[in-house]
């Protein structure tokens, strides 16, 4: 860089998972180049892939940028007016009751207080619930049972310190990479570091581990109860620690007895005995041990039980609260814990706080508030019920997409679309659920934002801007205000930066707090906005008068309790509330992919669209025999709630009788494979957080008559088709169709879309051979081309797009027959695109562990999030040689 | 003219044509054959497809002259009697030539219009050697031309002509050009190509009359419009030569009638090339008569197996920089598919005709680099199963090995 267009390097925090590692970004003229921040205490420098391309996510094009009042830009003053008024008249013309904000982990933890300050301290009601319900509710819950207050005991030293790490319900290779690396580093320091992984489904993550158990989805409260009699019977029981700081030990035990010998055990978690045995042996030899957890416990009917058994095994042992030890509840998003300590969930006031007289008083004092709300709002799948049966009214939704990511999504929509106030702050305007918005407000994004966010080990990091902002975007917390000003309280709201909104946030957590509150960062509470700006990540508590925060608790057996002590909770294993049965036989599990991040508004980029181009459904292969599906093929997948397209793909991942298909598809780019329109809205009945890893569904092949593959230079509408699938590439648009309607029909009408561009056409026609290829042409380049017919006969992707690129033409229509090198196969490193076809060279060439075929490809040798994909390719492609 | 030694059969050929002429090749190697050609024309044989060529000005004369054969030639001479039961041939000039085994090669003569004005002076058919001298001698640059006929032979004259600097519109009684070796749209791709090199067309177009006092000035069609011609060339098609044959008594249709040993209704007497009629096809085309000619060779020489199953028709136009190429079906009969490669932008056309697992007809236009592999599929009737999806391709795509999976 000559300095002449570089900017100073600017550190910042990432916006994507729960890790919440530090990133250094730089504008570069139009480039904006990132690294990871080496002295960021949660990535020591790593990124993952996601991170990694952050850089090439700021990208203006589907950005909202003005406020549109049913799709008409208005000035700000008119749409601040406009949400002002609708609320403050469905407050007087139905109670507070009848509005309600539904708000997000991504948002940070300034917009998110100031977005609870108002509904809960000035409108009047709880009714403010976060995506972060559909994440780590059951966690909060728990905790909560247990300690007394949410609070997450460890730091992720602990993963490095420990002799055995236990994660459960947790794909952390895809879905926490840079912990993971974090792990694997450690292992490799310290091979005797166990890793055991508990997931029904052998992920990427289980294939690194010591030992794998593939239990029966559902059964991890089983296997814990089992776990907690098999350490008190062998001696485990940390006596000392039980007696002077815990409750309920005895009716925990007695509860789990009930589960009956490990052999039973064993078979209510469909597992042999022998590897579970073998866990328990390891978790009771083992005294450093940290069980990490996260949505595969937490998204759960039965979520909230499944946290404490985990918790009752640390407390029996005594084990929390100190080096390399504890229960670890990793969460999915960069603030859902920002949110957590704000208090902006349904069921909490603020501030760690709840809605006795006393909390109630103490924050209406505080706030100057009006009309604090007096009791518990509606949780997120309850809120949504309300807005559809019409009792909520106004809703606000900040930085979220509900249509797609909450279950029975058909139900969200329809309840959206009933509503006479929906208003949506927002970054992306591709978000589907912004197409249900009355009133649009254009959001900053990260890169633009100022504030703060936690991450999992409760490290509170800044996110700071670095671009300047686009068109008229503005700052959550800056609209929330200036609607509360319009309501009449501009001097309760008169803030004039995110780092006043921090300070009160600080002194809240410290206001008349004598100890009994964990969450506590009054320390804070005096920066002056210099040091707000130079803020390094710092753990909480940090108390007032305290030289440095406390980096672990617990440790000293003082929990947050009003008695100090914490609580074994007896749990009764429940299984999930939805049952397979001859019509739905295949149990749904939903979940993440490894470069894709929620609702894909941000990483659907060429870059991160590689590894995983289309929605899929994993099945296992003699699964997907009996019921004639084909590996590629579409399935119908169906429940009692909803129907979606996936894309079929084989798995001996998969247990028999569940298939796995991410959650990240929807509307504009897959809408008919929006996996949450199938998934059952079953609840835990204690965090409220849906069961969306366990819904019985029924598998068909969907019967298309052809499927097609259609590439653009710019977007296209291609017209409604059975399955579109959208995939943005490198400098153009891939389209995978398929639908039921006769070949040459849909010949007819795609000839007409691009025709209608008046460009030139060369095409292919084989009626008989049920192959149907066109290419459109305007000026020197190629514009569109289109592939139909069988879907074994479409040509390879990345051939036909370089050549596409290239301004091929006949080459082209042979689908890339005849052209050398062709079919690279897909990209496995994203992050040096180095192809399969170049690993299985380096193999074959002798490369025999990960990091010589680093060596030799570059391959794994930057996030490391393909590594476990380079062993399994080690592996397979050693075993074809042999 | 030596008499032939007793020993030796006496084969008598009459028509100096390519066929003809080729046949004459062949059979002048046997020493137990006393081989005799007699021709109408007075030049010796040369390749009429080339006459395009010279016509343009793109060859001579002398560079379109074929192989000269051992075999006794008389040129110049018409053959006008036979006497098939003394086995003796009759010339204008009195020659008699007596023979064992005969070959009638007597080929084709040009269609011409019985319409007003057909026999003006700057009239001309365009099928030999003096019809090119003719026309060549008439030619004047910027000046027009008429070229009745949309066919190979229409196309090629019209080609000629421009590239002498003629103004030339060509008038076809058909929508399409070159109807019977392409369908509609290789028809327009090529009407497009030939627009672009100048030429114009008037399709779907019947010539009503020829105008002119002392020679022809313009050509009048049936919608009334007049196009103005310095000469005209009509090329409207070819009919096989068989006066010879029906005055002799031999069974004809169209053509002289032969079976597949290429012999007539007189066991002494074959024939060949374009005055043939054959399962009731005539052939208008150099391929089918070399087949012919292969065959009737070796039936003379006694090899009694070796038949003629008849030919499927491969046009190459030979019009410089078009390529053009069309072999069998040019379109799909019931039970037939058609797999179509278009690319007007680049004049790049496409289609093969397939049968079950055989190709049974093939239109190139624009790169006709493939033809004849395409028509070697189309005349040996192997399967193309395996190949089937990349054939339209060509030979490079089609048999290129797999994609990795």
């Amino acid at each position: 860089m000559d300095g002449s267009t570089a900017s100073p390097i600017v550190r910042t925090t990432c916006p994507y998972c729960g890790v919440g590692c530090g990133v250094l970004a730089q504008n570069d003229g139009d480039r904006v180049v990132i690294a990871g921040d080496p002295a960021h205490p949660a990535n020591f420098g790593r990124l993952c892939s996601k991170g990694a391309a952050l850089g090439e996510t700021l990208a203006l094009e589907g950005r909202l940028l003005y406020p549109e009042i049913r799709g008409q830009r208005v000035d700000w003053s008119t749409a601040l007016d406009t949400v002002a008024d609708g609320f403050a008249q469905t407050v007087r013309d139905h109670g507070p009751d009848a509005v309600a904000f539904y708000v997000s982990g991504q948002l940070l933890t300034e917009d998110y207080y100031v977005a609870n300050k108002l509904i809960k301290g000035f409108l009047g009601t709880a009714n403010i619930d976060t995506n972060s319900r559909l994440c780590m509710a059951s966690s909060v819950a728990g905790h909560r049972r247990a300690f007394g207050a949410d609070v997450v005991p460890g730091t992720y030293e602990d993963l490095e310190n420990a002799d055995l790490i236990v994660l459960v319900g947790s794909n952390l290779a895809w879905c926490h990479p840079v912990l993971f690396q974090r792990i694997v580093a450690a292992r490799r320091q310290r091979p005797d570091l166990k890793l055991v992984v508990i997931d029904p489904r052998r992920t990427s993550t289980a294939e690194e581990a010591d030992l794998h158990l593939a239990l029966r989805p559902g059964s991890d409260a089983a296997l814990f109860n089992g776990l907690l009699s098999y350490l008190a019977q062998t001696g485990k029981r940390d006596e000392r620690f039980v007696t002077r700081h815990t409750a309920g030990a005895g009716p925990a035990l007695a509860a789990a007895a009930a589960g009956g010998s490990l052999t039973e055990i064993a078979a209510a978690c469909d597992l042999a005995a022998h590897p579970v045995e073998t866990f328990f042996r390891l978790f009771a030899a083992r005294e450093r041990t940290v069980t990490v957890y996260s949505q595969g416990i937490n998204q759960s009917s039965s979520g909230t039980d499944k946290v404490n058994a985990i918790i009752n095994c640390h407390l029996l042992t005594g084990r929390i609260g100190r080096p390399g030890m504890g229960p670890f509840s990793v969460t999915g998003q960069p603030n859902a814990m920002g949110g957590r300590e704000v208090g902006a969930l349904a069921n909490q006031l603020a501030a760690h706080m709840d809605f006795t007289p006393a909390d109630r008083d103490r924050v209406g004092r505080f706030w100057r508030a009006p009309a604090i709300a007096r009791q518990p709002g509606l949780k997120a799948v309850d809120l949504f019920q309300a807005v559809g049966s019409g009792r909520i009214k106004a809703l606000w939704i900040m930085a979220t997409n509900p249509v797609v990511s909450l279950p029975d999504s058909d139900t969200v929509r329809a309840a959206l679309r009933a509503c006479p106030l929906v208003v949506v702050s927002e970054g992306a305007n591709t978000s589907e659920t912004a197409r249900f918005a009355t009133v649009r407000l254009p959001a900053l994004l990260w890169s633009e934002r100022d504030g703060t966010v936690t991450n999992s080990e409760r490290r509170v990091s800044r996110q700071r801007p670095f671009r300047s902002v686009p068109g008229e975007a503005k700052a959550d917390w800056w609209i929330l205000s200036q609607v509360a000003t319009r309501l009449g309280f501009g001097e309760q709201f008169a803030y004039g930066s995110s780092a006043d909104i921090f300070r009160e946030h600080a002194a809240l957590s410290a206001f008349e707090n004598d100890g009994g509150r964990a969450f506590n960062i009054g320390a804070l509470a005096m920066l002056n906005d210099d040091d707000y700006d130079r803020l390094e990540p710092v753990h909480w508590p940090f108390r007032p008068g305290d030289a440095r925060p406390v980096e672990r608790l617990f440790g000293d057996g003082q929990f947050s309790a009003p008695d100090r002590a914490a609580t074994l909770v007896p749990v009764t294993p429940r299984m999930p509330v939805n049952h397979v049965d001859p019509a739905f036989p295949w149990i749904l599990n939903t979940g993440r992919v490894r470069d894709q991040w929620h609702t894909m508004t941000r990483t659907a980029i060429p870059r991160l669209m590689v590894h995983m181009p289309e929605p899929t459904v994993s099945v296992h292969p003699t699964d997907a025999a009996g019921a004639g599906l084909i590996d590629g093929e579409l399935a119908h997948l169906d429940s009692r709630w909803g129907d979606v397209l996936l894309r079929v793909q084989f798995s001996t991942a998969q247990r028999r009788g569940e298939v796995f298909a991410p959650m990240h598809w929807s509307w504009p780019l897959a809408g008919r494979s929006a996996v949450n329109r199938a998934v059952n809205p079953a609840v835990d009945p204690l965090s409220g957080q849906p069961e969306l890893k366990h819904t019985p569904v029924r598998l068909t092949r969907f019967p298309a008559a052809w499927h097609g593959v259609v590439l653009a230079r710019d977007p296209v509408a291609l017209g409604d088709f059975d399955y579109t699938a959208v995939v943005p590439g490198e400098s153009h648009w891939r389209y995978e169709i398929a639908d039921r309607m006769p070949l040459v029909e849909a010949w007819n009408r795609l000839g007409v879309v691009f025709d209608a561009q008046g460009w030139s056409r060369a095409e292919l026609r084989d009626a008989a051979g049920q192959r149907y290829r066109a290419l459109w042409s305007g000026g020197e380049h190629n514009r569109a081309c289109l592939f139909l017919g069988e879907r074994a006969d479409l040509p390879p992707r990345d051939v036909v797009a370089e050549l596409f690129l290239a301004d091929e033409a006949r080459p082209l229509l042979a689908g890339g027959r005849g052209v050398a090198n062709a079919g690279e196969g897909p990209i496995i490193c994203v992050c040096h695109g180095v192809a399969q076809s170049r690993i299985a060279a380096a193999i074959r060439n002798g490369a025999a562990t990960a990091e010589a075929i680093g060596a030799a490809t570059r391959a794994g040798t930057n996030c490391g999030s393909c590594l476990p994909e380079l062993r399994r390719l080690i592996a397979t492609t050693s075993k074809v040689t042999a | 003219m030596s008499p032939a030694s007793a020993h030796q059969r006496r084969i008598v050929i009459v028509g100096n044509g390519m066929a003809g002429a080729s046949l004459a090749v062949m059979l002048a190697r046997e020493p137990a054959l006393d081989v005799t050609v007699i021709g109408a024309e007075p030049h010796a044989a040369y390749n009429r497809i080339r006459l395009s060529a010279v016509l343009a000005g793109d060859s001579t004369v002398g560079e379109i002259g074929l192989e000269r054969s051992a075999a006794t030639v008389i040129a110049g001479d018409a053959v006008t009697g036979i006497d098939r039961e003394r086995r003796v041939v009759r010339t204008e000039t009195g020659r008699q030539v007596a023979y064992d085994t005969l070959v009638l090669a007597t080929g084709s003569t040009p269609i011409t219009l019985s319409i007003p004005g057909g026999d003006l002076p700057g009239v001309f058919t365009f099928r030999d050697l003096a019809d090119v001298e003719r026309i060549a001698g008439t030619v004047g640059e910027g000046r027009p031309a008429v070229v009745i006929g949309g066919g190979l032979l229409g196309l090629e004259a019209a080609e000629g002509l421009r590239r002498r600097g003629m103004r030339v519109t060509v008038v076809h009684l058909m929508p399409t050009l070159m109807e019977r070796q392409l369908d509609a749209a290789a028809g327009a791709v090529l009407k497009g190509e030939l627009e672009g090199r100048g030429l114009e067309f008037c399709l779907s177009a019947q010539t009503d009359s020829f105008i002119g006092s002392d020679r022809v000035a313009a050509v009048r069609l049936k919608d009334g419009r007049e196009l103005p011609a310095d000469l005209v060339v009509v090329a409207i098609g070819v009919r096989p030569n068989i006066g010879l044959a029906r005055d002799m008594g031999l069974a004809c249709g169209r053509g002289i009638l032969v079976d597949d040993a290429l012999r007539s209704s007189d066991e002494a007497i074959y024939a060949v090339g374009e005055c043939i009629e054959h399962q009731g096809r005539c052939y208008g085309l150099f391929a089918p008569a070399q087949e012919q000619v292969a065959a009737c060779a070796r039936q003379i020489k006694g090899d009694v197996a070796a038949l003629y199953g008849g030919s499927v028709e491969a046009t190459s136009l030979k019009v410089s920089g078009v390529a053009l190429y069309s072999a069998g079906r040019q379109s799909a009969r019931e039970g037939d598919d058609e797999i179509v490669l278009s690319h007007a932008r680049d004049g790049v056309y496409r289609k093969l005709v397939t049968c079950g697992d055989r190709l049974v007809g093939a239109v190139l236009l624009g790169d006709a680099s493939d033809g004849a592999w395409y028509g070697e599929l189309i005349a040996t009737g192997a399967s193309i199963h395996a190949m089937r999806k990349d054939l339209i391709f060509g030979r490079q795509f089609a048999e290129a090995q797999p994609l990795a999976a």
